[in-house]
């Protein structure tokens, strides 16, 4: 058998145990991105998304603080009117830009709201992707504690 | 395992508006301890969230989500649904919880 097809079938084999075993579904067949999650520039994440640069969409709103108080937990949501199917949020002056990724299927609202640590002032990035296009928007949050233990 | 996470989910209009907040310490891999060694990262690396046996929504994680993580979403449903939150973390340790739309 050739190394492709071994290859193949040791995936498929994987993805299959682990489904069965309902640790993962189709959704989340996407597996953490390890690639994304260890990016150290914004331009590794974007790569590791599978994106260039994404260009800036008005449709995508960023909802956070100017200035967050405590760099350890900062809210920030993001809510779009395009059909998303991912978003993320990755903090360009953090030691690994991407914070979160998140799947939304069918019948869920393109939005969300969390908590980030930002280790100090930073652009922060919405990214959205629809109809296999990622775009975004940019907010700068001031950060007077940074969030990481320094 | 944890402690439980607390789940608020409340529909109006047909849409379910769900808010989670997990117990876990999110370690960020940047910090020392008292001898100035740094701490391993340890952190929740994805949440799944099904209604009705259905996955309404997976959020994967990075070390930079605060500790005790918090998430907010909407999905289109009804009341009275089993939702049922499960995360797992870097460490292979899980948690699941369940919680009824009201």
């Amino acid at each position: 058998m050739n190394q492709q097809r071994r290859e193949l079938l040791k995936y498929t084999t994987v993805f299959g145990l682990m489904a069965s075993a309902g640790l993962i579904t189709s959704v989340q067949a996407e597996e953490w991105n390890k690639a994304a999650f260890e990016g150290k520039s914004l331009d590794e994440v974007f790569k590791a998304l599978g994106t260039n640069t994404p260009d800036k969409s008005g449709a995508i709103v960023i909802n956070a603080p100017d200035i967050a108080e405590n760099g350890a937990v900062v809210p920030v949501g993001i809510t779009t009117t395009l059909k998303a199917n991912q978003l993320a949020i990755l903090v360009e002056k953090n030691p690994s830009p991407l914070a979160a990724e998140f799947y939304i299927p069918a019948g869920t609202e393109p939005m969300v709201t969390t908590r980030i640590k930002m280790a100090q002032t930073s652009n922060v990035y919405a990214l959205v992707k629809a109809d296999g296009k990622w775009t975004m928007a940019v907010k700068e949050i001031k950060v007077t504690l940074g969030g990481c233990g320094g | 395992m944890g402690d439980p996470m607390r789940i608020r989910a409340a529909e109006s209009n047909g849409i379910v508006d769900v808010k989670i907040l997990m117990k876990h310490d999110m370690e960020s891999g940047q910090r020392k301890d008292s001898a100035g060694k740094l701490i391993p990262a340890w952190f929740i690396s994805t949440v799944s969230v099904k209604a009705q046996g259905k996955e309404v929504f997976v959020a994967d994680f990075g070390s930079a989500v605060s500790k005790d993580p918090f998430l907010n979403f909407k999905y289109k449903g009804s009341k009275g649904d089993k939702l049922v939150v499960s995360w797992v973390d870097t460490k292979g340790d899980k948690r699941s919880d369940e919680a009824t739309v009201s």
